[in-house]
This record gives structure tokens, C-alpha cells and sequence, in this order.
């Protein structure tokens, strides 16, 4: 790489400040867009699937029907003990996942979501910022979650109490999860018996079976043996999958956000494209001079790539501080506000930029390629 | 001036375009020497071929058939980027338009020769900032060419086409863009101050009010050499 050449391709582009602008400004709100919207949807996947990323179990087993964590179909008892047959099986333990409508003390209503926890391990129990886990036992006890929806049970303590099902509620902790859930309610915890005697329930009252087994390996076992027992047994990555899967493909939201990102590539692609083009047509007559000079092709495409490259990842840079602070923003004034930036969100923008770059580069390329330095001499 | 020893020898030069009815013949069996310590101006009409043919013996545009020896060297035998090598480090070019960046300093504008030959930046802007120097214009190096006169950027130009020391200088239409006083000015400045004894000026041009800085002048006609006479200079 000749540093100079590169030295002079950076001032060509930079001290042309109109075009510079124009291009950072296209690959920005590219990536912006490109960035937010992925981190939407990446956020309403992680919220879709907080029960499962809070509970913790290594293996869920539901009913084959279940399409989200949110809507379980309830299991008979009797497979909690089939499964717990099964060589491999450390331990399995029930779980309740429902809704109640809860009766605050102003007399408002509030939906709330409710996990009922094996009462004899307590599996799955969030981590308490306040209390003590023991009291979960307490009469009437529950555990709030401290988390974006929390305010909309007025900011509980311990001691405050509700109405459940014309059932008295009291918290007895204040619990912290990792995620909150997609639905914009607050989340109780209590044990699964209190959870079925409160809540109106169907003839069966489990929800998931949390599985351990012994070790890895004995996972593949365990999901034949469900399987073959006519149930569904998922890793708990395997069930985020299929949870991801089914908001992806089966509601229209990953359809909508597919649509947005590439709406947000083909806005950048064609700013920055056209811009970059006339950018090159503008020292298409230079470029031809030095050519005539001695500059050999591959040192123009050079020049030409390192421009793009730095145009790119430029605007990458921004666009990408800029949808952070966005996020940032935004949850300043909205806690529900689902958007989580991953590493694949970003691998996806830097792909989009690097095609954007390109493309954008590809036809002044060629306008380089194609121009002879006698058509320097003949004007 | 070394007779003996041409700095530009062409011979049996020939050059077309297209091909059967739309073929056009722009240079015919042109014989052409030049040498050092000399300027020597090809002058013709527009469509003369004086273009094509100084594209030729550049080492810009291929012939059709002939040779052209640079020092000795038949720079159309050599591969491509040999001859992009050998016209970087042995041709200065000073175009018609000037063909400067208008988005770099002149300084940059002239180290562009030494910066394609790799060498370091300091070295190349300190290098140029001699040559602009040399064309009178020391304390224009900062300043972009478009806050330059047409004369100033045509000596930003002939710095940037001496800046790697060439043996051949070729000048294309160097004053076509120039009131009278300027051209003269210039062509006079470069007969004083390019001008050596090491090296050789060829200047296409049809500027009839330049001819008398030149040593010798070929006339051209419909891609032949029609008349070649000694310039003004050497008459008195």
C-alpha cells in the first residue's frame, strides 16, 4: 500500500466537504435505521422470551401445541412423574405461568403475570433485592419484580398488599430477573400450590416441567423419551428458538422489520451511491492525469476503495453511537422500550455497509478503469 | 545539444482508428527526433495529428505500427506497467487543462509524481515545495489551485511535471488557455529555467505567438510531418 496515495485519497475526500457530508449523512441514517430496527425486533425477541431466560432450566417440557412461553397448554400431573423416570433426569420440577387480574389498594385493576415455583425447591427464583425467600411461604405471600413495569403495581414494599381473585395478596420481596416480559405487565412470584388455589385454573395446572439432567449428554435421551411420551422436550435455547421463530414467521413482525431494514439499505445504498459516483465523475479528468502520470489501475481502485471504506465506516461508527444513544434516550423516558444492539445486529449493519461500499465504489471503479489518458489529451 | 544521441527517436510511426470504411488514418509513416537541450514544438490545424502523435512518443497511446525509443529505450516493447513506470519516472506532462485536484494544496498537487513513485510524504511536499519555489510561487504552497490565476496554476502544472527530475518534458497546448502576455511569459519562463542540457521539451501547440522560444518546429498536416524549420532563435 502506498501511504501517500492512501494520504492523498483521504484529503480528496475529506476536504470535499458537501460530498463527504452528503455521504456520511446517507450511510448514517442507513445504519441508524438498519441498526434500529433489528434492535426492535431483537429486543421484542428477548422480551418474548423472558420466562425462559428468567426461569433458567437447562430443558422445558410443554405440550407439541405450544407456539410461545406465554401460552402454555397445560400438562397432566401424571407426566411430571414420567419424566421424572427417565434415566438422566437430575430432577424435574413444575412451573406455573398464568395471568391474574389484580385489585390494587386505590381500586384500580391491574393484569399481572404470575409464576408459580416448585414449592419444595423453589427452582427458578428470581434473585431479591429486598426480603427473604423463605417468607415466600408465608401466607398470601408474593414476590415482586422490580422491573419497567413494576410502577404499574404503584411501586410496592414489603407489606403492601392486593386482592387476587378476591383472594388477599402481600409482598413479601422485591426480586430483580434478567428480562422483562413482552407484554408491558408486572410480574408476581409465588409457590405453584398458592398459584393454583388463587388463580382460576383448567382441570390440569402445570404449565412447563423444568428438567436437569445428569449431564449434557443425557439431554438428547431425555427429549426422545418425552417425545416418544407424546410431549415436547427443548433445550432452553432450543425453545428461545422456536419462540424467535414463530414471532419471525408466523405474526408478521419479522416480515415488517425484513421490510424497514432492506427499505433503510436501498435509501443508503442509493445516497451514498450516487453521491460517491459523482464524486469520482467530478476527478474522473484527474484521476485520467494521473494515469497519463505514471499511476497505474489497481493504485486508482485503491484510492477509490480506501475512500469508500472510510465513508463507510465512518457512518457505521456514527450511525451506530448514534441509535446507542437513541436507545438510551428512549429508555430514559420509556422503560419498556424493547431494543437490545447485539453483536449480530452490528455484524448485519457492518455487512450492509461493506455492500453499500461496494456497490457504491464498483461503478466509479469501472468510470476509473475505462478512462485513457489520451482522452486527457484530447479534452 | 547531442546529436548523436536522441533523447525521442520515432520511426515509420503510424496510427489508425476504427476500422474498414470508418477507419481513419491520424498519423502516417511520421519519422521524428528530438534532443536534449532542445524545444521542439509540433504545430498543425485541428485534426493535424499532433495529439495522437505526441500520445505515441510519450508512451501513451500504442502506435499502429513503429517504434519509439526513449534514451534508447523502444518503451512499446516494454509490458504495461513498465511503460506507466518509465513515463512516471522519465516524462513530465504539462496538460492543456492543468488536470490539478482542486480539493489538495499546490504543494500536493506537485509531490503527486513523487508520492506515485512512493516516496515518503515530508520528503515529496518538500521536494515540491522547491520546485514551486523554482516557478516563482513559494507562497502560493498552501493554497488550493482554484484561488490561482490560469498563469499561476499552468506554473503549478510545469512544477508538478518537474518535480521527479524527468528527461522529457511534454507540453500539451501549454499556453490554449492563456491571454497572449501570460503564454509568452510562460513558454519564455520555461526556455530559461526548465530548459537544460539533460533534458528535452516537445510542445504540441498552434499558438502561433510562442514560436519564437522554440529551436525547431515540425508542421504537421492530415497525420504526416509537412515541414520541420529551425525557430526564431536560431535565424538571428
Amino acid at each position: 500500500m502506498n501511504w501517500g496515495l492512501a494520504r492523498i485519497a483521504y484529503k480528496l475526500l475529506i476536504n470535499d466537504r458537501a460530498k463527504f457530508t452528503s455521504l456520511l449523512v446517507g450511510i448514517t441514517f442507513a445504519v441508524f435505521l438498519m441498526i434500529t430496527m433489528t434492535s426492535l425486533f431483537a429486543g421484542v425477541l428477548s422480551r418474548a422470551s423472558a420466562t425462559v431466560i428468567n426461569i433458567g432450566a437447562s430443558v422445558w417440557v410443554m405440550d407439541p401445541a405450544v407456539q410461545t412461553v406465554a401460552n402454555s397448554i397445560p400438562l397432566p400431573d401424571y407426566v411430571l412423574d414420567e419424566v421424572r423416570s427417565i434415566p438422566g433426569v437430575k430432577y424435574a420440577v413444575p412451573l406455573y405461568s398464568g395471568s391474574a387480574l389484580l385489585k390494587l389498594n386505590d381500586g384500580t385493576y391491574q393484569a399481572a403475570s404470575v409464576m408459580g415455583i416448585d414449592d419444595t425447591s423453589l427452582f427458578g427464583r428470581p434473585n431479591l433485592i429486598s426480603g427473604t425467600i423463605n417468607d415466600i411461604f408465608a401466607e398470601n405471600a408474593f414476590i415482586a419484580i422490580q422491573d419497567s413495569e413494576f410502577s404499574k403495581l404503584e411501586n410496592p414494599r414489603i407489606g403492601t398488599t392486593f386482592q387476587v381473585n378476591d383472594h388477599r395478596g402481600v409482598i413479601v420481596g422485591i426480586g430483580r430477573v434478567a428480562s422483562s416480559g413482552l407484554f408491558g405487565v408486572p410480574t408476581l412470584y409465588t409457590t405453584y400450590s398458592r398459584a393454583r388455589q388463587y388463580i382460576p385454573n383448567t382441570r390440569f395446572t402445570i404449565s412447563y416441567l423444568l428438567v436437569e439432567p445428569n449431564a449434557p449428554a443425557d439431554v438428547p435421551r431425555i427429549e426422545k423419551q418425552v417425545r416418544d411420551a407424546g410431549y415436547l422436550a427443548l433445550t432452553k435455547d432450543e425453545f428461545t428458538q422456536k419462540i424467535s421463530r414463530f414471532y419471525m414467521f408466523q405474526t408478521g413482525l419479522g416480515m415488517n422489520m425484513l421490510i424497514m431494514t432492506i427499505v433503510s439499505f436501498i435509501i443508503g445504498l442509493s445516497i451514498s451511491g450516487q453521491t460517491f459516483y459523482s464524486f469520482v465523475i467530478e476527478n474522473i479528468d484527474k484521476f485520467g492525469a494521473l494515469k497519463a502520470i505514471g499511476a497505474r489501475a489497481r493504485e486508482l481502485i485503491a484510492m477509490i476503495l480506501l475512500q469508500a471504506s472510510l465513508v463507510a465506516l465512518t457512518g457505521l461508527g456514527i450511525g451506530v453511537g448514534l441509535c446507542a444513544a437513541t436507545i438510551w434516550l428512549a429508555r430514559l423516558y420509556l422503560p419498556d422500550y424493547a431494543a437490545i444492539m447485539t453483536f449480530f445486529n452490528l455484524c448485519l449493519a457492518f455487512g450492509m455497509v461493506v455492500v453499500i461500499a461496494v456497490i457504491s465504489s464498483y461503478f466509479g471503479v469501472r468510470k476509473v478503469l475505462t478512462i485513457e489518458p489520451f482522452d486527457i489529451f484530447r479534452g | 545539444m547531442d546529436t548523436a544521441h536522441p533523447a525521442i527517436q520515432a520511426s515509420g510511426l503510424n496510427k489508425w482508428f476504427g476500422e474498414g470504411d470508418a477507419r481513419t488514418h491520424a498519423v502516417r509513416d511520421v519519422e521524428f527526433e528530438a534532443y536534449f537541450g532542445e524545444i521542439v514544438y509540433i504545430v498543425g490545424p485541428s485534426g493535424s495529428g499532433k495529439t495522437t502523435m505526441l500520445s505515441m512518443i510519450s508512451g501513451i497511446l500504442r502506435p499502429n505500427s513503429g517504434t519509439v525509443k526513449i534514451h534508447g529505450t523502444d518503451i512499446w516493447s516494454l509490458p504495461e506497467d513498465e511503460i506507466a513506470d518509465f513515463r512516471l519516472h522519465k516524462i513530465g506532462f504539462v496538460f492543456q487543462d492543468y488536470h490539478l485536484f482542486p480539493r489538495l494544496t499546490t504543494a500536493e498537487n506537485v509531490a503527486i509524481p513523487l508520492i506515485l513513485q512512493s516516496r515518503a510524504w515530508d520528503d515529496a511536499i518538500r521536494e515540491a515545495r522547491k520546485d514551486l519555489e523554482i516557478v516563482g510561487l513559494a507562497s502560493r504552497c498552501d493554497l488550493p489551485p482554484v484561488k490561482l490565476s490560469g498563469g499561476e496554476q499552468q506554473r503549478v502544472a510545469i512544477a508538478r511535471a518537474i518535480v521527479s527530475r524527468p528527461d522529457i518534458l511534454i507540453l500539451d497546448e501549454p499556453t490554449a488557455s492563456l491571454d497572449g502576455d501570460t503564454g509568452r511569459m510562460i513558454i519564455s519562463f520555461v526556455r530559461q529555467n526548465i530548459l537544460s542540457e539533460r533534458r528535452c521539451i516537445v510542445v504540441v501547440t498552434h499558438d502561433s505567438r510562442i514560436f519564437e522560444y522554440a529551436d525547431r518546429i515540425l508542421k504537421m498536416e492530415d497525420g504526416r510531418v509537412t515541414a520541420a524549420e529551425k525557430g526564431k532563435l536560431h535565424e538571428e
